[in-house]
């Protein structure tokens, strides 16, 4: 279980509380929906259960425990704009191995073709590099995954198809995953159910 | 009538390979597209089909390597580089992609007044200002605002008072409601098709299909620098999209709001 208990956020100790008193718990295999307008702390809350930040009050917790702080992180967290998270002056295959050497199935069920390895992120399109990066997270220590706006910038073909092979395999795996969403639609497509913020 | 008219146009980007032999690579082919007045067209694609290629190019803001072929015409006329210069920001707007857009040290009022300067606007007063920032639900108050104070939505809604404040001819919007909710998207995209209602063209670069069917009049379909589609917005909404292209219908189909398959 990935656990926030009445979590609270500010950026500096003046600045206004972004999150305020905010819970939530995500199980094993569960596909929860965060939705809400802009401004609402959306995103914030999933840097906060990723521990990308760390909660001015409250607590985040995986199984009821602080993950250790060194090593794969459990809570593995995906943005919307995937060229911010990949090292540039890396090939797409050694960022990949920064995390695991995935199977050849994970490799194919997410439509990554091979021949990317070899590239530099810049040289992959949006919807490509978003798939890279979704494997890297994949790596056997995954528990939970935050998705956040992941296939906003992405056309409808591409959309469906990522979210298609990403629930196939967080289902098979057991993974909890966070999808944070403007599109409700979206979020009716892919969530068992839907927390509005 | 025809206002903008856009025939086979071509941009590539020149690289050197070594010192003497050079590349150019085609990131925009062959595009025809005309906008008429009282006429809202959307242009669609995924990021990197070369949508905002396109308004740089008409808008005459490429960088130097890149190589223009075909033409394009703002009522009949061809806009060079000089012609474009003219028009920019008087007769032809562009309503641009981000916040970052505005100037982090001005006011709100005092860019509106900028803008109304450079349309040679005489003796534009606080009241023409207020009027700009009313006729897009923001009140006087923002005047006095700083940009970083603004919210994504607000801060549309000033870049949209900002394009008005010269009534041009055509404008341009260059994905304007990344990052919006869908009230605040839907409400940029009421105020851009109010332009198109009074008379004068709009191009709206969005990657949202289904907001831009909702208020456009016609949908081109951009994919690998190719318009692969011109469709009217109707065509979409009638039978499940059945007189579409393919690949316009396929990306119909596929929106989770219909059945979200690939």
């Amino acid at each position: 279980m990935l656990e926030a208990r009445d979590i609270s956020f500010r950026y500096g100790p003046r600045d206004p509380l972004v999150v305020q008193g905010f819970d939530l718990a995500i199980g094993p295999g569960e596909v929860v929906g965060l939705a809400g307008p802009s401004g609402r702390g959306k995103s914030t809350i999933g840097r906060l259960l990723a521990r990308h930040l760390r909660p001015t009050a409250g607590a985040v917790t995986v199984n009821g425990a602080q993950p250790p702080a060194r090593g794969f992180n459990p809570v593995q967290f995906l943005s919307q704009t995937p060229i911010f998270a990949a090292n540039p002056r890396w090939t797409v295959g050694r960022i990949v191995g920064e995390a695991w050497t995935p199977d050849a199935d994970t490799v194919h069920g997410l439509g990554v073709r091979p021949a990317w390895f070899d590239r530099f992120p810049h040289e992959l399109s949006g919807g490509e590099l978003q798939r890279i990066t979704i494997l890297r997270a994949l790596a056997p220590g995954l528990r939970y995954l935050i998705a956040d706006e992941i296939t906003s910038m992405l056309d409808p073909l591409a959309q469906a198809e990522i979210w298609k092979a990403l629930l196939g395999l967080v289902k098979q795996r057991a993974i909890g995953l966070l999808a944070i969403s403007h599109d409700a639609h979206l979020l009716g497509r892919v969530a068992d159910r839907v927390v509005t913020v | 009538m025809t206002l903008l008219s856009v025939d086979r146009l071509t941009v590539a980007f020149r690289r050197y390979s070594g010192l003497i032999d050079r590349v150019d690579i085609d990131c925009l082919a062959d595009l025809t597209l005309d906008v008429a007045r009282g006429e809202m067209v959307a242009l669609f694609g995924a990021s990197g089909a070369g949508k905002s290629l396109f308004a740089h190019a008409v808008l005459g803001l490429l960088p130097p390597n890149a190589v223009v072929n075909g033409s394009i015409r703002f009522e009949g006329e061809r806009l060079d580089a000089s012609r474009i210069a003219h028009l920019r920001g008087r007769r032809i707007a562009l309503v641009p992609q981000s916040l970052s857009h505005l100037d982090p040290l001005a006011t709100v009022g005092r860019q509106i007044g900028w803008a109304a300067k450079r349309v040679g606007r005489k003796g534009f007063t606080r009241e023409d200002a207020v009027a700009a920032l009313n006729r897009f639900g923001l009140d006087e108050l923002f005047l006095e605002s700083y940009p970083h104070t603004l919210s994504g939505g607000m801060a549309r809604r000033v870049m949209l008072a900002i394009a008005s404040v010269g009534d041009p001819d055509l404008v341009i919007a260059d994905e304007p409601t990344n990052g919006l909710d869908p009230v605040n998207a839907e409400k940029v995209f009421g105020f851009l098709r109010g332009f198109a209602d009074d008379g004068k063209g709009v191009v709206v670069i969005s990657h949202d299909l289904a907001a831009a069917v909702a208020s456009a009049d016609r949908v081109a379909v951009l994919r690998d620098g190719a318009l692969v589609a011109t469709e009217q917005a109707a065509t979409f909404m009638r039978n499940g999209g059945e007189g579409l292209t393919p690949y316009a219908r396929a990306l119909w189909r596929a929106l989770p709001q219909h059945e979200f398959r690939a």
